[in-house]
């Protein structure tokens, strides 16, 4: 089966979404990367769906779900480079969208994570 | 522009919804739609096909070619012989779910194509047919 890769740079897990995802393949990357924030001690995450063509319920619920599973494990989640057309398509569609943080492309997605990284950090007692 | 034939696809697994958006999206690219109604239309198609899969038990998608007073379209056709709906009005209410997503799929659904008619009876199932035109 086809797998996403997990890229990790520094306390940042990269996910690069570049396949048109089929259901399991969606509840397979939201297994791995739980997984994988733990393993690699991770602070944040980058979910990359610049090259998604889609956005339905389903795919919308899975990072969802990310964003709440990594923030259950201390990472955050910051989901970057929507295309316009899903953008306009979700907003119709309904989707829920408020608690999914994000940011126009990769590099604003990482400052966008690191400020997140800092503040919760700063609010974390030790 | 050439006349395209409908054709029918199975809806049983998820790979099959898969299938459903790439032949709706080569068909919209075809017919010359704009990215954003290819979008709309695919998206429409994904939410449908699972609908299918997840309360209709399996189906099909059927895929024609409407023509009428001068403007063509696509129009999808989801058909299952599943249990039915027994309140159509509350399946389409934003957030209703028998299931465990998000219930968005019908109503959503609608807000995302031109024309929307759903048909379904108890114990014989559900018949969705959505219009987009150019």
């Amino acid at each position: 089966m086809d797998k996403i890769p997990i890229l990790k740079l520094g306390n940042i897990l990269l996910v690069t979404i570049q396949i048109d995802m089929h259901d399991q393949l969606a509840i397979a990357l939201q297994d791995d990367l739980t997984a994988r924030i733990v393993s690699a001690h991770a602070k944040g995450v980058l979910i990359d769906i610049s090259s998604l063509e889609m956005v339905d319920s389903f795919i919308g619920r899975m990072l969802g779900n990310i964003a709440a599973m990594s923030q259950a494990l201390g990472a955050q989640t910051v989901v970057v480079g929507m295309r316009p057309a899903v953008a306009i398509t979700i907003v119709e569609l309904g989707l829920p969208m408020e608690n999914i943080q994000t940011a126009l492309n990769v590099e604003r997605g990482v400052e966008k994570l690191q400020r997140a990284m800092e503040k919760y950090e700063k609010g974390t007692p030790r | 522009m050439s006349q395209k034939e409908p054709e029918t696809i199975e809806i049983k697994i998820s790979e099959d919804i898969l299938r459903a958006r790439q032949s709706v999206r080569t068909c919209m690219v075809d017919l010359g739609f704009s990215l954003i109604d290819q979008t709309k239309m695919v998206t429409a198609a994904s939410e449908l096909a699972r609908n299918t899969i997840d309360y209709g038990k399996g189906g099909t998608m059927r895929i024609e070619y409407p023509a009428e007073e001068g403007r063509t379209g696509i129009r999808l056709i989801f058909l299952d012989h599943g249990p039915g709906i027994a309140d159509i009005q509350q399946a389409l209410k934003d957030g209703f779910t028998t299931g465990s997503g998000l219930g968005l799929g019908l109503g959503g659904s609608k807000r995302l194509v031109n024309d929307f008619e759903i048909r379904s009876e108890p114990d014989k199932g559900t018949q969705v047919t959505v219009t987009r035109w150019r």
